[in-house]
């Protein structure tokens, strides 16, 4: 229950901020904020010390029971890990933006948008159910749509936004299929219970297809080859924002996914391909392409494409420990690359977090971050440079810094292939490793380019807008807090490892037993082939730093018309322009055509279905008689529609159309229905009064001239709708296709403690459809009034980009 | 041409009363007898609407000095929030409860959460339709 109100937390927080952010100064709006991420993170970190001695929390809460849909909340060393890291970094972050944003900006907005993104991502990582998860994971799409599109003024900003909601969200729909193709076979939509019947889905002929559209979701949202294109875009975010969402949490979910679903999928070959080598190739082209930037955020974006890759393809290694039955020398290390995704995980969050920061700083005290421009910061910035210098030797895996450990245990797992010889390994054992080593290689060059491009070389204040000099103090604050993280992290990882990572191994391998398959970490392992890899990364990557003006040339081979985005922009338009061809070939603006689409339709569906099941069968004998009164309203109805034909003029077509309505209005009295008759006489007299107000619009009655065969088409479809809608009044009474409903109705009393079974419907049978109902209609309401309110308005503010 | 109104104007100021206090009856009556919400909010809607239609606008806005968007809003948030409140005593979305209480002056009363649902509906249509009426009409005065 705790951990459903940690999820439900922040939505209350977004709801609340638009209701006092009049009352309280702009300023001071984050620190309220910041009050949510802190309690949520003591309260999560509470339970380390449950969850280390592999203690699960579970709760349920039955949400659409009928559907089997239920907002069940599920706590283990899995989500725990997750949990930490959107809690944890989501306090710095909103520290961090205390002072990065100025409080002329619409805060409001920005922390509103913050905090549906923490609840949304913490509603990933906790739920159990399959569709809520999937309802989350596309919530924290929407808010990182919006969140991109902060400085919505800027063409870029709400480009990149839009292509990183169409990628994630396609990707997303696709995993909802997967999801829909779990359910189909095990008829149940919790992991925990896909968990138990993993036989029954690996035996199952929907499972490759399941699994591909589940990697397909996981692979777009972790930026992964070659969807990786939305990530680089999506910097036009503020900095806290590239910090939080972009490279410690969101992108992180489809990793999450990855390893929650080990367990079903895992021991696979299809998913030991898949997963290892669009990780691996992630890795390299990102790191690859990460050399070449020139914006240093454009270098992280790359940066932590590569470094995604390197997490994905490591689920990929551990997942080869589910493939054959347990053995004590093997097991073990295949396991270790799982274990150590989830160590590079936390080490990428603490590490990559600090330098967005430490970019964001130099943005904002220098006014540029292109790599052009900047150079010998270090007497102006030491302690940012400290930051820089921490961060990016992390990165490239050098010691005393958490990187070096997680980057040895990466080589170790990339080298321990070699021991097995199923899936027919013997090719993957060569390339997989030089993969992975020349990928840190690039690493190692980008991590040095971030150090010395901004801070050595030489100064050139002419190519500045600002007068550099050292942040203030709480800015600095959240990227040093980060910053021990990556020093304590490396001293005592088995700390970390015992009350965070082997939990959370626990979850990635169920059926394994975990002392077994849980490491020892150790900074010194001998001289071994690991460390010769390190070296070798060192001096090679050296060697490319000092010599890139020499072979950046292979960089013009890349071409952007060749490029993805470039595949991309193609899709758009084309999707675009095709559906807007077809688009206004039939919406043509034409009432007359619209309405012979409805029919046409309307007769085809149903009609065509009440033939093909035999359905129209009636017996005029059986029906009650037919009393004199009844066929004198039958008769001034049908007077008054054929009249409407020949209305000159538009208020006489009203006042026939409210005598029609009034009409049946009497139908409802005679056949004793209250309710009925009661609505239909008020709508029509509110829509009178309706037509009487918008007179003013209209245009007067034309006769239109048309073709007699036109004339004479629309005759036949209005008389063969007229027909089919008479004769299925007069079948339904026999219908006998499906169970009748109207038992549970006539119970209302005792079921829903109404005696009016029409109300009872509505609001309790029913409730679901009126509360959305409502919810339509408010939206269609304040849809007329903008329309009619701001049109006026329309030419008065460009905003387009400025 | 000066419309003379005059009859129309004071048989709207008896039958507006008896219009309203109908509205406010079916709105009650619903749960048992022909009513509810729905209607009782199409009926109070009417009212007003026929106010607007026998008085100018500023008239109506100085007697009933209301936001109608924000009345439709509250009425949404009346409704949805009945829904989402269930989950607070832990069951299903959209549990309803009812129950009999004695309550001084009205004695053995019938309360249920369904009533404010439906009152959630009410001032949702009652919003609805009165914004969209004022909103086109008073667009065709500006022009």
């Amino acid at each position: 229950m705790i951990i459903k109100l940690a999820v439900l937390l922040p939505f209350f927080a977004a709801a609340l901020i638009p209701l006092v952010h009049k009352f309280i100064k702009r300023e001071q709006i984050g620190w309220f904020v910041l009050a949510v991420p802190i309690i949520l993170f003591a309260l999560i970190s509470s339970y380390i010390p449950h969850t280390a001695n592999g203690k699960t929390f579970i709760h349920t809460l039955e949400w659409i029971p009928s559907l089997s849909i239920n907002f069940t909340t599920y706590l283990d060393g899995l989500s725990m890990i997750f949990g930490l890291l959107i809690t944890g970094v989501g306090s710095l972050v909103i520290l961090y933006s205390n002072f990065y944003l100025s409080a002329k900006e619409s805060l409001h907005h920005f922390y509103c948008y913050l905090l549906l993104f923490m609840g949304a991502m913490l509603g990933v990582v906790f739920s159990d159910n399959l569709l809520v998860l999937y309802t989350f994971w596309e919530l924290t799409s929407v808010s990182s749509f919006l969140l991109i599109a902060f400085w919505h003024h800027r063409k870029a900003s709400r480009a990149g936004a839009r292509k990183a909601m169409v990628i994630t969200v396609s990707g997303g729909v696709a995993m909802l299929v997967g999801f829909l193709m779990l359910y189909a076979m095990t008829n149940t939509f919790s992991i925990r219970e896909l968990v138990a019947q993993v036989d029954v889905i690996q035996q199952h002929e929907l499972f490759i297809p399941a699994l591909l559209c589940v990697l397909l979701g996981a692979f777009t949202k972790s930026a992964q080859f070659p969807f990786h294109i939305w990530l680089p875009d999506a910097m036009e975010a503020p900095t806290p924002v590239s910090a939080y969402l972009h490279s410690a949490t969101m992108v992180k979910a489809g990793i999450y996914l990855v390893a929650r679903m080990t367990p079903i999928f895992g021991g696979a070959e299809t998913w030991f391909w898949l997963v290892t080598s669009v990780g691996l190739l992630t890795l390299i082209w990102g790191s690859f392409n990460a050399v070449r930037q020139n914006d240093l955020k454009a270098l992280l974006a790359y940066s932590t494409v590569s470094q995604l890759g390197l997490i994905m393809s490591l689920f990929g290694i551990g997942s080869l420990a589910l493939a054959f039955d347990f053995s004590e020398e093997l097991t073990p290390v295949f396991a270790l690359a799982g274990f150590t995704a989830l160590f590079h995980l936390m080490n990428h969050s603490t590490f990559k977090g600090a330098l967005f920061m430490m970019v964001g700083i130099v943005d904002h005290e220098v006014g540029t971050r292109d790599l052009r421009r900047l150079g010998g910061l270090l007497p102006f910035m030491p302690l940012t440079f400290s930051i820089a210098l921490i961060g990016a030797f992390a990165m490239a895996g050098l010691p005393p810094f958490n990187g070096f450990l997680s980057k040895e245990m990466f080589f170790t797992a990339v080298t321990s292939l070699q021991h097995f010889d199923v899936f027919s390994l013997e090719s993957a054992v060569v390339w997989m490793p030089i993969v992975a080593w020349l990928a840190s290689v690039f690493t190692f060059v980008y991590s040095m380019i971030i150090i010395f491009k901004t801070f050595f070389g030489k100064y050139h204040p002419e190519r500045l807008d600002k007068e550099p000099h050292e942040a203030p103090f709480g800015m600095l604050v959240s990227p040093f807090i980060l910053c021990a993280l990556v020093v304590l992290i490396f001293f005592f990882p088995n700390v970390l490892a015992h009350y965070v990572l082997q939990p959370a191994l626990a979850s990635v391998y169920p059926t394994l037993p975990l002392d077994a398959i849980t490491p020892h970490i150790s900074p010194w392992h001998g001289f071994n082939l690991e460390l010769f890899m390190t070296l070798g990364v060192i001096v090679l990557g050296i060697v490319l730093y000092k010599t890139k003006r020499y072979w950046s040339y292979v960089y013009t081979f890349l071409q952007p018309r060749h490029s993805f985005n470039a595949l991309y922009e193609w899709i758009v338009t084309t999707t675009e322009n095709t559906s807007q061809r077809v688009t206004n070939k039939y919406m043509n603006g034409y009432l007359v055509h619209y309405f012979t689409y409805i029919y046409i339709i309307f007769l085809a569906v149903i009609g065509g279905y009440f033939v093909m099941s035999g359905a129209f069968n009636f017996d005029p004998s059986t029906d009650s008689k037919v009393e004199t009164y009844e066929l004198m309203l039958v008769c001034i109805v049908a007077c008054a529609a054929v009249s409407l034909l020949f209305a000159k003029s538009r208020l006489s077509s009203v006042l026939i159309t409210g005598l029609i309505g009034y009409s049946v209005g009497f139908f409802f009295i005679i056949f004793r229905a209250p309710d009925l008759a009661l609505t239909q006489l008020v709508v029509e007299s509110v829509t009178t009064a309706l037509f009487l107000v918008s007179f003013k619009y209209l245009p007067n009655i034309k006769p239109e001239p048309s073709a007699a065969s036109t004339k004479w088409r629309n005759a036949i479809i209005s008389v063969a709708v007229g027909s089919l809608v008479t004769i299925i009044g007069l079948t339904i009474v026999n219908y006998d296709k499906f169970e009748p409903i109207s038992k549970y109705f006539e119970n209302s009393y005792e079921l829903a403690g109404g005696k009016n079974i029409v109300n009872a419907i509505l609001g309790d049978f029913r409730a679901f459809d009126t509360m959305l109902e409502v919810v339509v209609l408010f939206i269609a309401g304040l849809g007329v009034y903008t329309l009619i309110k701001l049109r006026g308005r329309k030419e008065a503010a460009d905003i387009e980009n400025k | 041409m000066k419309i003379n109104d005059v009859i129309l104007r004071t048989v709207v100021k008896a039958v507006v009363f008896i219009v309203l206090t109908l509205g406010i009856y079916l709105f009650f009556a619903g749960h048992n007898a022909p009513g509810g919400g729905f209607i009782g909010g199409l009926v109070l809607a009417s009212a007003v609407v026929l106010m607007y239609l026998a008085y100018d606008i500023e008239t109506v806005q100085k007697t009933m000095p209301f936001d109608f968007k924000k009345i439709a809003a509250i009425g949404v948030l009346l409704a949805t929030g009945t829904a989402i409140g269930s989950v607070l005593f832990d069951v299903p979305f959209l549990s309803h409860t009812d129950a009999y209480y004695n309550l001084p002056l009205l004695g053995k009363t019938h309360l249920t959460t369904v009533t404010i649902f439906e009152a959630g509906v009410a001032l949702t249509v009652v919003g609805v339709v009165v914004t969209i009426i004022l909103s086109i009409s008073e667009e065709g005065e500006e022009q």
